[in-house]
């Protein structure tokens, strides 16, 4: 799985189902009726600025129903210092898009990507992204996926590091019919550096699919997080693969993956994966699937917090972890404020 | 204040723990309670604290004539009931400052109080932790993660003193502490010593009651108080193990 599925809507014969290995979990053929899929109207109501990152100063580039402003599918991004929002919008009961963006980040930069999908309907979406960071170029990409239940939505990206350069990812999930985020990086070691992270708040029946793929090519660090909740009859899915390639020694490579399920029929399916074919390196990985910790809400408890905050606040302080590695302030908040409203209406 | 009547508790709907523990501490007092391992010293604590799994099936507990024993844990909290934990849990992502002005001002809130605002709170956090020889910036960390076992019972102790607890009932506080440590915990328990307010050390050795002086022991064996008597009593029990007093009086 070192590339993304290179899937055409148009073309039933591209659709992944389960027997492809990195789609088992998530069957988009299935998913999408086996149909082809008709393009959504171009004309939507504009969107309004700003979107879930309104609040922080940045500069916009808003795909409508998978269109830029001037018709095109793809948007070409040079990142500043300065923050960007990337959004694809979309409303559309039927149908749907597929677009994508080239993200360059010049040497030395140090750039935030606030990447939002946000809809309304029961559409088909697919976003090929691809980013290209240059010698000690850093970015901290953000994305929101904010999706109707009814919709199926993918979103791949292929990353490039050049030396030393720095990519940070958290992909907030709020799942929809089918979605799924999908990253691939190549890791060339040396100062260059990558934090993988992810969190998932499923209800419902919605379904979310964060999978990721780390290739160490000159040893390097890779750190991920990834953490969710999933209630009712929901779905999560987290495949975490990284790999460190011959000669790829001195790499320090830590994935973690935990999960609460509140009920006894959301299902999660966890697939943390370290192929190593170096000697010289340092891996770690956990995986924990369960219940909120009895003990924990007893103890909270015991000190006067009535049974329902008791519970709120272990979840809030279990996703916190992964808010908190948010380094733009503005950004983390944006986050945490939207993290703790849905769990809100997870409990 | 605390009374407890012929007390029979069971572990997971089966198996007998306390079998008729009968016990009384009057305000201001501090009663220690002995006993080797295995004879419900833990069991009790969490009972009084309303751990779910523990099932009274006989007797009785009150505090000031209160019936401890319909009140869910919170509200016992808000009663004033206090118990520090022998192994203190630890809360990821959960800010020790946030948790424990939550708390507060959860109990507040429960006894019709106004809330605590955040300028009082933190004042007097800090003059808590420092004279617990806490680092401030600690409590900014997940509450007790990456503690010490030392810093996890300073922390039981620095709640306790914040949330004022009358009944407080310390659960082998002296487990997993050097001396230094025990001699600041021990001294941060005292502080608090009061004539409303009445304590319940559980300990299996005598080693914390040469800080904390009790007005009475107790020798807690096989589910039962089977010997009440002064702080000379820990001492012969240090002296001469629990087997013969156990044997006594069965």
């Amino acid at each position: 799985m070192s590339a993304p599925f290179r899937i055409d809507l148009r073309d039933v014969s591209t659709f992944p189902t389960r027997r492809d290995e990195a789609w088992r979990w998530s069957d988009l053929r299935r998913a999408l009726g086996g149909e082809p899929v008709v393009a959504a109207a171009f004309e939507i109501e504009p969107p309004g600025e700003g979107g879930p990152f309104a609040s922080i100063a940045a500069d916009e580039t808003v795909f409508a129903n998978g269109r830029l402003a001037d018709g095109e599918t793809l948007a070409r991004l040079t990142l500043a210092d300065k923050p960007h929002r990337l959004r694809f919008v979309t409303s559309a009961e039927e149908g749907g898009w597929q677009a994508g963006a080239d993200v360059v980040v010049p040497a030395g930069v140090s750039a935030t990507l606030l990447e939002t999908y946000e809809g309304r309907g029961a559409y088909v979406a697919s976003a090929i992204l691809r980013f290209s960071l240059g010698a000690d170029a850093s970015v901290e990409r953000i994305v929101l996926l904010e999706e109707p239940a009814a919709a199926v939505s993918i979103s791949a990206s292929a990353v490039s590091l050049g030396a030393g350069a720095h990519f940070a990812q958290t992909v907030v999930a709020t799942g929809a019919k089918l979605q799924r985020h999908e990253t691939h990086v190549v890791h060339p070691g040396g100062g260059a550096s990558v934090r993988m992270d992810g969190l998932y708040l499923l209800a419902d029946t919605r379904h979310a699919d964060l999978t990721t793929v780390v290739v160490h090519e000159g040893g390097g660090e890779t750190s991920q997080m990834c953490k969710g909740v999933a209630t009712d009859r929901a779905r999560a899915v987290f495949q975490g693969q990284i790999v460190v390639k011959p000669g790829a020694d001195g790499t320090d490579a830590r994935m973690r993956h935990d999960a609460l399920l509140l009920s006894d029929t959301a299902e999660v399916d966890a697939k943390p994966e370290l192929e190593i074919y170096a000697d010289d390196v340092s891996c770690a990985h956990g995986n924990t699937v369960g219940a909120l910790d009895e003990e924990a809400l007893f103890y909270i408890a015991s000190r006067g917090v009535p049974e329902a905050e008791a519970k709120a606040l272990l979840m809030q302080g279990f996703i916190g972890e992964v808010v908190e590695r948010i380094t733009h302030e503005g950004a983390r908040e944006v986050v945490r404020a939207f993290a703790a409203e849905r769990l809100e209406a997870l409990t | 204040m605390l009374s407890i009547q012929n007390l029979h508790v069971s572990v997971d709907e089966t198996k007998p723990i306390l079998r008729g523990l009968s016990l009384d501490v009057p305000a201001g007092e501090v009663h220690a309670i002995m006993g080797p391992n295995g004879a419900g010293k833990s069991t009790l604590g969490y009972t009084l604290a309303g751990r779910g799994g523990y099932d009274v099936t006989q007797g009785s507990v009150t505090l000031d004539g209160e019936d401890l024993l319909a009140l869910a844990p919170d509200q016992r909290a808000a009663k004033g009931v206090f118990l520090s934990f022998q192994y203190p849990m630890e809360i990821p992502g959960v800010p020790a400052l946030t948790f424990v002005r939550t708390a507060l001002n959860a109990q507040r809130k429960a006894r019709g109080e106004p809330e605590m605002g955040a300028p009082e709170f933190l004042k007097r956090v800090r003059a808590e932790a420092a004279s617990l020889k806490m680092d401030f910036d600690m409590l900014r960390r997940g509450l007790n993660v990456g503690f010490s076992g030392g810093e996890k019972k300073r922390m039981e102790i620095l709640q306790m003193a914040l949330l004022e607890p009358r009944l407080l009932i310390l659960d082998e506080t002296d487990s997993g502490l050097d001396i230094d440590a025990l001699r600041i915990v021990a001294e941060g328990v005292n502080a608090m010593r009061s004539p409303e307010r009445s304590m319940l050390v559980i300990t299996h050795y005598q080693r914390l009651l040469d800080y904390i002086r009790p007005d009475k022991v107790h020798v807690l064996a096989a589910g039962r108080i089977v010997a009440s008597g002064g702080p000379e009593l820990a001492l012969t029990l240090e002296r001469e193990g629990y087997d013969r007093i156990v044997a006594e009086a069965a």
